[in-house]
């Protein structure tokens, strides 16, 4: 049992479809495990595979973790809110039917933070999920529970999404493979929508080529989303091992606040680089040290309006309503909504308001703008801009919850290539130990392409990943090899 | 104190007669069931994006172009945002710094932009007074909810009330000939919005507005605005200042009541929508919409009174009915010598008169009395050969059963009577001798006695006898 579970995506499409695995036998091992799940990193799990035929495609009965944030027919959806309680919606997300159509399968539904709207999944109206590196741990957020079922081995693989970091910031703070695909990659038909211009549907995976395979899978123009494009070339399973001709950008950004342990495993990871012959160099991103200040006006502004329909009229909770309609909508948003939501809610509304929005939305735009512009001329020079993906290393559970700043603040190094739509991929490249001391955690390392550039963001991800040999590294206090900390 | 001028602009919603709603697949309707044309789209669940209609974009760009507007290369939508239950996303996709259409004129008018947005749902409010306040229960039915619209706006280039709705009535015309809405006010696939405004005359500067809300029909658009008007210059007069206000006018009392105050008014919080990318018509899309415009009203009133010669009234009246329109212009063209002018009075006028004794609904496209039939008739009359009053009778025989009027004149006798066998002179002789009062009136001087010996001849004559004539023999024989 043990073994077939630690087969990544790949291998267990390719058993399967040479039926050397047997696909009933494989979804019912992840089934039970997924049961047993201690970290509350699910919010539902699939009773039985949707159909036990149909292996044909690249995911060929492979069972996939969803985040809840995906809206799956008749099966419960929350987003992670209380105001979705009980909601069951009458139709399904296109990255879900894409990664149905490749042959794959709904293994569960995976526990965020409310709306996408958090970095430590303690936000979720239904509890915050645990670290499975060290259960006292946050995994990150907001696809929090998505890192750490494939992190925790409950799950093969995991869909996410990535609004600021959503994707890359849990897996690195869980020792996983995080992509956030180019925006308009992905079809955002179906996904609960938390700052429409940002959002993007990506995956979180053991490794590389898994990434690749369900970028593949989920890759695509929409015709139900108007801002879908696909990759027009397609996605083909990574090769490469050599880094050489490829050039690597070092932004100098503000190295405050990033822990010391996160800052030497980047070095190194550096050092790695050179030697499998890619090169190093500096690049300038001066806007992107107001990535924080403008996606925190874009993306609350966006959420207000896009939270609106949550009103109580016509699905999820209704509260009230026995004055008027106006304390109807007051009660059941008060009732419904988590404190964070809430805030983002308010600070969105304020940005948009007349007399307000030149000097907040407007300004966040123009920033948006130069940001964009500014990673285009890093990329005149260099193939990839590298960061640490996270300042830090998973940090306990309370630690920042009555700081939104400093809970913001771990986005730093993510938000820039959201605004800019770029795509980023974030591979674990080493562990080290928090500031504060205790066991070592592992290190996320971020890598962003121009747009549309995955296949090559990809293939150097794969040669990098061969190189650092991070799962072998990491050996058994891996969590999926039973490594957990209680 | 100076006269107080009227400063009247527009804000008309059209709904778009496409097949399917703004950004969903569900199909327009009216009048069904409530709620079934809905999807989860219309309903705003989660996660759902909207996919603009093609068809109500082409549709916009038949509107602006027949509006004269400037087309723009590229424009966005934006949401407009506020707390209602028949705006379910809680925002409207909706236009706002970049219209599809910007300036344009329609007749004196300037047209301000055109844009497009969705509709919303409609609200049922159950109870006595029909209004939220003091409702039992408010139902939402979703089937209108998305319905493509194109908001046009005006200039405050209107005048005076008849004006505003003589100028609606011009408009609704326009985008009825377009093919692309049912402009019906009733049915509220037609809305006007009147934004009323007084100065003293001769100032340039614009006075406080207020905005009269949905009236549904251009008799109440008319009222409304002349109620208001009234309101407005009583205040003024009176030394007081027009309040920024929403207002409804109530048809039934003619009572002008405030929706909400300028304090009230809502913050829409625009931004452009992040779900939809920007509308860029290309060249082909303009082209094929320019080229898919019929000869519109403005255009044809033009034509009609500088070329055909048809007064003013004439030709709105027929400018205004295309199918009319076009049975006219084969009269004309069959109907060689004949004016024009006394051709439009026989088809709008008496042929008209004809067709509603009759209960005829007519379809011009297929028409009762042929344009040969009717030239042919309209020639005889302009020869003298029958009287005005006998075309009419054999308009109602050609009405009733068709057939060629030289044989129904023939048939019915309803030639004229000329002066020249003496029988008509005769016929006005015994006239003049059994109504010896009148006679003596008009020898008096009384020209209205006229009419009384005129009648008993057209009696006697079935009305065969040219009027022109008659008069003549009388004044000839009583010695004037």
């Amino acid at each position: 049992m043990a073994g077939m579970l630690e087969l990544t995506v790949a291998e267990a499409a390719a058993e399967i479809a040479a039926t050397e695995l047997s696909a009933a036998e494989y979804f019912a091992a992840w089934r039970e495990a997924a049961a047993a799940d201690e970290l509350n990193a699910y919010l539902w799990t699939a009773p039985e595979p949707e159909r036990h035929e149909d292996l044909e495609g690249p995911l060929g009965g492979v069972p996939i973790a969803v985040k809840d944030i995906f809206v799956t027919e008749g099966v419960p959806t929350t987003a992670g809110s209380r105001i979705l309680e009980g909601y069951l919606p009458p139709y399904t997300a296109s990255a879900v039917k894409r990664m149905r159509e490749a042959g794959g399968r709904v293994l569960g539904k995976t526990n965020m933070d409310e709306f996408a709207m958090g970095s430590s999944n303690e936000n979720s109206a239904y509890g915050p999920v645990l670290n499975p590196w060290d259960r006292g741990r946050v995994p990150g957020g907001s696809s929090g529970g998505s890192a750490a079922a494939v992190a925790g081995g409950l799950a093969p693989a995991a869909l996410g999404t990535d609004t600021g970091g959503s994707i890359r910031q849990p897996a690195s703070l869980c020792g996983i493979v995080g992509l956030k695909p180019t925006y308009g990659a992905v079809s955002r038909y179906g996904m609960i929508a938390f700052a429409s211009s940002l959002d993007q549907c990506g995956s979180l995976t053991r490794d590389v080529t898994d990434a690749a395979l369900l970028l593949a899978a989920l890759q695509g123009k929409d015709l139900c989303d108007s801002t879908s494009v696909g990759i027009e070339a397609g996605i083909g399973a990574p090769s490469r091992e050599d880094l050489s001709g490829l050039r690597f950008g070092v932004p100098q950004l503000t190295e405050e606040g990033v822990e010391a342990g996160v800052r030497e495993v980047f070095e190194a990871t550096l050092r790695r680089i050179e030697q499998l012959g890619g090169e190093i160099a500096e690049v300038e991103l001066p806007s992107s040290e107001l990535g924080i200040s403008a996606y925190y006006v874009l993306a609350p502004a966006e959420a207000s309006s896009n939270l609106a329909r949550y009103d109580g009229v016509r699905y999820g909770i209704r509260r009230g309503g026995d004055a008027d309609l106006l304390e109807m909508y007051e009660t059941t948003r008060a009732e419904g909504f988590g404190a964070e939501v809430k805030r983002r809610i308010m600070l969105g509304t304020y940005a948009l308001s007349s007399g307000y929005y030149e000097a907040y939305y407007g300004q966040a735009q123009k920033v948006r703008t130069r940001i964009a512009e500014d990673f285009e001329k890093a990329f005149a020079a260099v193939d990839f801009v590298v960061t640490p993906t996270s300042p830090s290393v998973a940090f306990e559970l309370g630690a920042k919850t009555a700081d939104p700043l400093a809970m913001y603040m771990n986005d730093f190094f993510t938000v820039p290539m959201s605004l800019a739509g770029i795509p980023a991929i974030s591979i674990p490249a080493g562990l080290a130990a928090p500031d504060g001391g205790g066991g070592e955690l592992p290190v996320g390392f971020q890598i962003a392409a121009p747009a549309f550039g995955e296949q090559k963001l990809l293939e150097a991800a794969h040669a990098l990943e061969g190189a650092l040999g991070f799962a072998a590294a990491a050996g058994d206090a891996a969590p999926w090899r039973g490594g957990a900390r209680g | 104190m100076a006269e107080l001028e009227a400063v009247i602009g527009l804000e008309i919603h059209v709904q778009l007669a496409t097949r399917t709603k703004m950004f969903c697949g569900c199909e327009l309707s009216f009048g069904d069931a409530p709620n079934v044309h809905t999807c989860p789209i219309c309903l705003a669940h989660p996660g759902v994006l909207p996919v603009p209609n093609e068809e109500a974009i082409r549709y916009a760009l038949k509107i602006g172009l027949a509006l004269d507007c400037e087309i723009a290369p590229r424009s966005i939508f934006h949401r407009k945002n506020y707390f209602y239950p028949d705006n379910p996303k809680a925002y409207q996709i909706s236009q706002y710094d970049i219209p599809i259409c910007g300036p344009g004129k329609l007749g004196d008018i300037r047209i301000t932009r055109a844009h497009l947005e969705e509709d919303a749902a409609k609200t049922i409010h159950a109870g006595a007074s029909g209004r939220i306040h003091g409702s039992t229960a408010s139902l939402v039915d979703f089937n209108r909810g998305g319905t493509p619209l194109v908001e046009i706006v005006t200039e405050p280039d209107l005048r005076g009330a008849a004006e505003a709705a003589e100028w609606a009535r011009l408009l609704r015309e326009t985008v009825r000939q377009l093919d692309v809405s049912n402009v019906n006010m009733e049915e509220g696939s037609l809305r006007v919005d009147a934004n009323v405004s007084v100065r003293p005359l001769g100032s340039e500067e614009l006075g406080t507005k207020t905005e009269l809300k949905n009236m549904n029909s251009f008799r109440f658009l008319q009222r409304g605005i002349e109620a208001e008007l009234e309101r407005q210059r009583g205040i003024v007069e009176a030394g007081g200042t027009v309040e920024q206000e929403t207002l409804h006018f109530d048809p039934a009392s003619g009572e002008l009541t405030s929706l909400r105050s300028k304090e009230e008014a809502h913050d829409y919080r625009y931004f452009p929508e992040p779900d939809l990318v920007a509308i860029v018509p290309t060249e082909a899309m303009i082209a094929a919409a320019r080229e898919s415009l019929p000869e519109l009203p403005a255009a044809r009133i033009v034509r009609y009174e500088s070329e055909l010669g048809l007064d003013a009234a004439q030709a709105r009246l027929l400018a205004a009915d295309r199918e009319q329109a076009a049975y006219f212009e084969q009269v004309v063209a069959a109907a060689a010598g004949a004016e024009p002018r006394v051709i439009a009075n026989w088809v709008t006028g008496d042929l008209t008169a004809a067709l509603r004794a009759a209960e005829k609904e007519e379809d011009y496209s297929a028409p009762t009395v042929s344009a040969a039939a009717m030239a042919e008739l309209i020639g005889l009359a302009q020869a003298k050969t029958i009287s005005h009053g006998s075309g009419r009778k054999v308009l109602t025989v050609l009405v009733a059963e068709g057939g060629d009027p030289k044989a129904i004149v023939e048939r019915e006798g309803l030639a004229q009577m000329g002066g020249d066998d003496g029988e008509l002179a005769g016929i006005v002789a015994a006239a003049i001798e059994a109504d010896p009062a009148a006679a003596e009136q008009i020898r008096s001087g009384n020209g209205k006695a006229v009419g009384a010996i005129v009648g008993t001849v057209m009696r006697e004559t079935k009305g065969r006898a040219d009027g022109g004539e008659v008069n003549r023999l009388i004044r000839e024989q009583l010695g004037l």
